[in-house]
C-alpha cells in the first residue's frame, strides 16, 4: 500500500516538476527582458535538480543525488556569469 | 644477433646523427664534420665487416615487426647489390664530408647542411637495404624530399629554389608512381617482402597487369635517374652546393633509379616491352646527354649532362636483358660513382679557388694547381673511357653487348652506332673539360689568384682517383670479388662467365673504342675555339625541357586552378554550406531510404520525460530562431536545451554522461559569454526584406528541417532495432576482472581504450595551446574594443557620486560566497576523481569541476585580484598531465608489459580503510591535470583580453581583384 502511495506521489511530483519546467521555459522563450530569461534559466536548473532527486528516490539509487548535488553546487555559475555579463558587460574583469 | 644489430646501426645511425647535428651550435664546423664523418666511417666499417656473409649470394636480414598481420614490418636486408651500394654511399659520403669541411663557408648555416646530409645518407641506405617494397617506396620518397632541401640549401637564391622545386616535382611524381607500382607488385605476388618478390620468377612479367606496373615502375626509375624525357631537372639541380652535387647527383641519389631497375631486373626484365622502353630510353639519354655536355660552359653543367649520359648507358645495359649486360651495368654504376664524384670535387675546388666555373674564363690552370689538374685529368680519362682506367673496362663491356648480333636489323645497327657516337661525344667533352680548364694561356680577369687548395680538401679526390686506377689496372683483385657478390645477388644461378681483364684481344669492341677515342679528338680539335664560346647546343636550344616543364606547371597550377576557382568557387559562405548540407542530406537519403524497413511504434511512454523533451526541443528551436539577432537570448535557450539533454542522460541510467554534460554546459556558458563580449555589434535589421531573400530563407529552413528530421528518423530507426553484437559486452564483462573498476565507462577511458584517451588529451592540450597562441595577438572588432557601455555608465555615475571603486561593490555578497566555495569545489573535485574508477566521476569530470572552481574566483574577484593571490600555471598543468599519463604507460613497458597496461590492488589506508588503487588512477591523474590546464588556459586567455585592452583591428579592405592578378 505504502509503495503504491510512494509510486503515485512520485509520479505526481515529477509531473508537476515537468509542468514547472514548462512554465520556466515560457519565461525563457518569451522574455521579455534578458533578466527574465536568466532568472528563468536559474529556475530551470533548480527544477532539474528536484527532478533528479525524485528520480533517485524512484530508482533507489544514490548516483542521481550526486548529480543533484553538483547542480546545487555549480549550477549557479552560469547564472552568475550571465548576471555579470548583463551588469558589467564582461564576465571576468 | 650482432649481424642484425649491425644492419640496424647502418641505417639508423645517420638519422640519429642528423638530429644531433641539427642541435649543435652554429659555429661547430669541425664538430659537425667529425660527427658526420664518424657516422659514415662506422657505416662503412660495419658494411665491410658484413661482406663475408653476403659474398656468395648470401642475404642478411633484420626485421622489426610492426604490423605483421598486414605484412608491414620494418625489414632490412643486405645482399651483394645492397652491399655494393652501401659501400658507395658510406665511402663517398665519408669523402664528401671531408671535402665539405673545407668547401663550405663559415657563413653558411652549417648545422642544416650536415643534418640534411646525414638524413640523406640514412634515407639512401634505408632505400638500398629495404626488405619490404612499400618501405622501399617510402625511403625513395625520403631521398627525394631531403634532396629537395639540399638543392635548395641556399634558399635565398631564386635559381636554387627553382631547381629544388623542379627536382621535387619530377622525382616526387616518380615516387608516387613507384608507390602504386609497388602496391601492384604486392598485389600480383601476394607479398610485400622483397625476397618473395624476387623469388617469384616470371609471375609479374606474365601477369595481365604487367604493362601498367612496368610503366609506373619505369616512370619512377626514369625520373629519379634523369632519363629522357625527364633529364632536365638534373642540370638545374646543380644550384646545390658542390659537395651535394658530388654526392647526390653523381654517386648516390640518381643511382637510385638504376638501382631500382637492377633490383627488380630478375622479375621485371626480359620482356619486349622492357627491352624497347628501357634500351631506347637509355640510348636516347646516352646520346642526348653526351651531345648536350659538349656545349656547356658551366663546368658543373658539363658534368651534369655527362652524368645523364652515363646513367643512360647503364639504363641501356639494363634494358638489353642479357645477364652479361646486367653485369656491365652494375660494374659501371660503381665506376661512374668513383670518377664522377672526384670530378665534381675537382670542379668545386676550381670554383672555390678561382671564383668561377665558366669554361670561357678559365684556362691554363695546370700551372697554378698542378696536383688538382693531374687528378682531374686522370678522372676525365676514366670518364672518356681511356684504357687502364676503370671507365674503359665497363665501357668496353658496354660496346661488347651492343655489338652482339640481333636478328632485328634496326636493333643490330642502332645499338652499336649510337654507342660509338656517344662514345665519341663523351671523349670530346672530356677533352673540352681538360683542355679548356687546365691548358692554354694563363687565365686573365679572375676574381682570385688561383692556387692549390688545402691538402685535406684534395685528399678525397686522390683516394677516388686511386680507386679509378686500381680498378682500371688490376680489376680482378680490386673489385672482382665485390662485383661478383653483387652480380650473384641479382642474377642468382644464371650468372654467366665474365672476364674483367684489361686485354681481350683485338676485337670489335676494341675497334669501337678506338673509333670513339679518335672520333672524339676529331670532333674537338677543329672546333675547340667555337665550342669554348658557346653556351647551349645549337640544334636543340629552342627545345628546352625546362621551359616545357615550367609552361606545363604554370598552366596546371595557375591557369587551370584559377579557371576551376572561377567556375566552381565562391567567396560566400552561405551557398557553400547549403551545398555541403544538401549533399549530406542526399547521401543520407540515398543510403538510408531502402534500408529503413518498418518502424515500430514506441511500446511505452513516460509523460515526465516527454515534458522534459518538450522543454529541450522548444529551447533548441527558439535558440536557432534567436541566434542571428539576439545572441544572449539564444545562449540562455541553449542552456535550457543542454539541461534537458543532461536529464535525459540521467533518465536512461547514464550518470557519467549526465555529469559530464552538466559540467561542460556550465563551462561552455562561461566560455561563450567571455567571447561574446568581443564580438562586433550586429547591424540593424532592415525592415523590408526583398522577396528573393525571403524565398532563400524559406529554402534554408526547409533544408534544415529536412536534415534534422532525417537525422531524427535515422536515430529512431537505429535505436528501435536489436543492437548488433558489439564489443560493449566485453567491456561490461571484463571491467572489474581486467581493469579493476566497476565504473565501466571510466575503465574504458583509462584502461581498455587508454591509448585513445592519450591521443585525445594530447589533442586537447594542442587545442588549448593554439587558442592561447591565437588570442595573444587578438584584435577585436573596432566597435567592441572599448570598455563595455555598462562599465562606462557606472564609472561616470561613481565619479559623479564621489565613490572611488564601483566595480568592487557589484555582486558583493555572491562574490563572497564564490570565494568561500573554492575549498568546497576543490574537495568535490578530489572526491570525484578518487572514486571515478568505481562510480561515476573520474579525471575528466574532476578536471572540469576544478577548473570551474578557478573560474569562480576569477569571476568573483577579477583577474588582477586572483592573480595577485593565486598563481595558476595552466601550461605547466598541461605539460605535467601529459607527462604523467605518458610515464604511466611507459612504466608498464619498463616492467615488461605492453604500453599502458594497468595493474590494480587494494591499499589499506588508516582511518579510511581499504581503497582500491589502480595504476590507471595515475593515468587518470594525468587526464585530470591536463583537463584543468586546458580549460583554465582557454578561459584565462579570453579573460586577459579585458586587462590587455587590445588594439582594434583595422577596418577590413575589400579585396582587390587586380592586385591578386598581378601577384599571380
Amino acid at each position: 500500500m505504502s509503495l503504491a502511495i510512494l509510486h503515485w506521489s512520485l509520479f505526481a511530483s515529477q509531473l508537476m516538476l515537468g509542468l514547472a519546467m514548462l512554465a520556466a521555459l515560457w519565461r525563457i522563450v518569451s522574455g521579455p527582458r534578458a533578466q527574465d530569461r536568466i532568472l528563468a534559466l536559474d529556475a530551470l536548473y533548480v527544477v532539474a535538480l528536484l527532478l533528479l532527486v525524485t528520480l533517485g528516490i524512484r530508482t533507489n539509487s544514490q548516483v542521481y543525488f550526486e548529480i543533484a548535488m553538483l547542480i546545487a553546487l555549480l549550477g549557479f555559475v552560469g547564472t552568475v556569469a550571465l548576471a555579470k555579463f548583463l551588469m558589467r558587460g564582461e564576465v571576468i574583469e | 644477433m650482432p649481424t642484425e644489430l649491425a644492419l640496424t646501426l647502418i641505417w639508423s645511425l645517420p638519422f640519429l646523427a642528423a638530429v644531433i647535428a641539427m642541435a649543435m651550435p652554429a659555429g661547430a664546423r669541425n664538430g659537425e664534420a667529425w660527427l658526420a664523418g664518424t657516422v659514415a666511417a662506422v657505416g662503412l666499417v660495419l658494411t665491410i665487416l658484413l661482406f663475408p656473409q653476403v659474398a656468395d649470394g648470401g642475404v642478411v636480414h633484420s626485421t622489426i615487426t610492426w604490423m605483421p598481420a598486414y605484412g608491414l614490418d620494418l625489414a632490412f636486408r643486405m645482399d651483394g647489390l645492397a652491399w655494393l651500394f652501401c659501400v658507395l654511399v658510406t665511402f663517398i659520403g665519408l669523402l664528401v664530408v671531408l671535402y665539405a669541411r673545407y668547401y663550405m663557408s663559415p657563413k653558411d648555416p652549417i648545422a642544416r647542411f650536415y643534418a640534411l646530409f646525414l638524413a640523406f645518407m640514412g634515407a639512401m641506405l634505408g632505400l638500398v637495404m629495404s626488405g619490404n617494397i612499400i618501405q622501399l617506396a617510402i625511403f625513395w620518397e625520403l631521398t627525394s624530399l631531403v634532396s629537395f632541401l639540399l638543392i635548395g640549401y641556399w634558399y635565398h637564391r631564386s635559381d636554387a629554389r627553382d631547381g629544388a622545386r623542379m627536382a621535387l616535382v619530377i622525382t616526387g611524381t616518380g615516387g608516387l608512381a613507384l608507390f602504386v607500382a609497388m602496391m601492384l607488385i604486392g598485389h600480383i605476388v601476394g607479398s610485400y617482402d622483397i625476397d618473395v618478390v624476387l623469388a617469384s620468377g616470371r609471375l609479374i612479367a606474365e601477369h595481365p597487369l604487367y604493362p601498367v606496373t612496368l610503366i609506373l615502375f619505369l616512370l619512377a626509375a626514369f625520373t629519379k635517374s634523369a632519363q629522357f624525357p625527364f633529364q632536365f631537372w638534373l642540370p638545374n639541380a646543380m644550384t646545390a652546393p658542390t659537395p651535394v652535387s658530388a654526392y647526390l647527383h653523381s654517386a648516390t641519389m640518381v643511382k637510385a633509379g638504376v638501382f631500382l631497375m637492377t633490383r627488380f631486373w630478375p622479375v621485371m626484365a626480359g620482356t619486349d616491352m622492357w627491352f624497347w622502353i628501357v634500351t631506347y630510353g637509355g640510348l636516347a639519354t646516352l646520346l642526348f646527354g653526351a651531345y648536350a655536355a659538349l656545349f656547356q660552359r658551366d663546368l658543373k653543367g658539363l658534368l651534369a649532362y655527362s652524368t645523364i649520359s652515363h646513367l643512360g648507358l647503364i639504363t641501356t645495359l639494363l634494358g638489353m636483358g642479357t645477364p652479361l649486360a646486367a653485369v656491365a651495368a652494375i660494374f659501371h654504376i660503381a665506376n661512374h660513382a668513383t670518377f664522377k664524384a672526384s670530378l665534381f670535387m675537382a670542379v668545386g675546388i676550381i670554383d672555390h679557388e678561382t671564383g668561377t666555373r665558366d669554361v670561357r674564363k678559365l684556362s691554363g690552370l695546370r700551372r697554378s694547381m698542378p696536383f688538382t689538374a693531374t687528378l682531374a685529368i686522370i678522372a676525365s680519362g676514366a670518364m672518356a673511357g681511356v684504357p687502364l682506367l676503370n671507365g674503359f673496362l665497363s665501357k668496353e663491356m658496354f660496346f661488347t653487348e651492343t655489338a652482339i648480333y640481333d636478328p632485328n636489323v634496326f636493333v643490330n645497327l642502332s645499338l652499336p652506332i649510337v654507342a660509338t657516337l656517344a662514345g665519341m661525344l663523351s671523349v670530346a667533352y672530356s677533352i673540352k673539360f681538360v683542355h679548356g680548364v687546365f691548358f692554354g694561356p694563363e687565365p686573365t680577369g679572375l676574381e682570385k689568384t688561383p692556387h692549390e687548395p688545402p691538402a685535406l680538401m684534395r685528399r678525397p679526390i686522390e683516394l677516388l682517383v686511386l680507386a679509378c686506377l686500381a680498378v682500371g689496372i688490376i680489376p680482378g683483385i680490386t673489385i672482382g670479388p665485390y662485383l661478383a657478390a653483387a652480380v650473384v645477388s641479382v642474377l642468382g644461378g644464371d650468372t654467366p662467365y665474365y672476364s674483367l681483364s684489361v686485354w681481350h684481344g683485338f676485337n670489335l669492341p676494341l675497334i669501337m673504342s678506338i673509333i670513339a677515342l679518335l672520333g672524339g679528338v676529331a670532333i674537338y680539335v677543329p672546333y675547340y675555339r667555337r665550342l669554348r664560346g658557346i653556351d647551349g647546343d645549337p640544334l636543340l636550344r629552342g627545345l628546352r625541357g625546362q621551359r616545357i616543364f615550367e609552361r606545363l606547371l604554370i598552366t596546371a597550377t595557375n591557369r587551370w586552378a584559377r579557371k576551376m576557382v572561377s567556375v566552381f568557387g565562391t567567396q560566400r559562405l552561405q551557398p557553400q554550406i547549403f551545398i555541403v548540407v544538401l549533399l549530406a542530406l542526399a547521401a543520407g537519403v540515398g543510403a538510408g531510404w531502402a534500408r529503413m524497413g518498418n518502424l515500430p511504434l514506441p511500446s511505452s511512454f513516460d509523460p515526465v520525460l516527454g515534458l522534459v523533451w518538450i522543454v529541450g526541443g522548444v529551447s533548441a528551436l527558439a535558440a536557432a530562431w534567436q541566434a542571428k539577432f539576439h545572441r544572449l537570448a539564444a545562449m540562455i535557450l541553449m542552456g535550457g536545451a543542454g539541461l534537458a539533454t543532461c536529464i535525459t542522460f540521467a533518465w536512461f541510467s547514464a550518470p557519467d554522461l549526465a555529469l559530464t554534460q552538466l559540467l561542460a554546459e556550465i563551462a561552455t556558458t562561461v566560455l561563450i559569454l567571455l567571447g561574446l563580449r568581443w564580438l562586433p555589434k550586429r547591424l540593424p535589421v532592415p525592415e523590408d526584406i526583398s522577396i528573393g531573400m525571403r524565398l532563400r530563407r524559406y529554402r534554408d529552413v526547409i533544408l534544415a528541417a529536412a536534415v534534422g528530421l532525417g537525422t531524427g528518423l535515422a536515430s529512431y530507426a537505429i535505436m528501435t532495432r536489436q543492437a548488433p553484437e558489439g564489443i560493449s559486452e566485453f567491456f561490461l564483462a571484463n571491467a572489474y576482472t581486467e581493469g579493476g573498476g566497476t565504473n565501466v565507462v571510466n575503465v574504458m577511458l583509462v584502461d581498455f581504450r587508454g591509448f585513445d584517451t592519450l591521443g585525445e588529451i594530447t589533442v586537447l592540450g594542442v587545442v588549448a595551446l593554439t587558442v592561447f597562441g591565437l588570442l595573444r595577438r587578438f584584435r577585436p572588432a573596432p566597435d567592441s574594443a572599448d570598455r563595455p557601455e555598462q562599465q562606462r555608465v557606472q564609472a561616470d555615475f561613481a565619479e559623479a557620486q564621489g565613490s572611488a571603486n564601483v566595480a568592487a561593490d557589484f555582486l558583493r555578497i555572491p562574490a563572497l560566497i564564490m570565494n568561500w566555495m573554492f575549498p568546497v569545489v576543490m574537495t568535490v573535485a578530489i572526491y570525484m576523481f578518487l572514486r571515478g574508477h568505481d562510480l561515476p566521476g573520474g579525471g575528466f569530470i574532476a578536471g572540469i569541476v576544478m577548473s570551474l572552481g578557478f573560474i569562480l574566483q576569477y569571476m568573483a574577484g577579477g583577474t588582477r585580484w586572483v592573480e595577485d593571490r593565486l598563481r595558476i600555471l595552466p601550461v605547466l598543468w598541461i605539460g605535467w598531465g601529459l607527462l604523467i599519463a605518458l610515464l604511466t604507460g611507459l612504466g608498464a613497458m619498463a616492467l615488461g608489459f605492453p604500453f599502458l597496461t594497468s595493474a590494480f590492488a587494494y591499499a589499506d589506508i588508516p582511518l579510511i580503510g581499504k581503497v582500491p588503487m589502480a595504476t590507471a588512477l595515475l593515468f587518470d591523474l594525468g587526464v585530470f591535470a591536463l583537463v584543468v590546464g586546458a580549460t583554465v588556459l582557454m578561459l584565462i586567455a579570453l579573460a586577459h583580453q579585458s586587462i590587455r585592452r587590445p588594439k582594434p583591428a583595422s577596418t577590413p579592405q575589400p579585396r582587390k581583384r587586380e592586385g591578386l592578378d598581378t601577384w599571380n
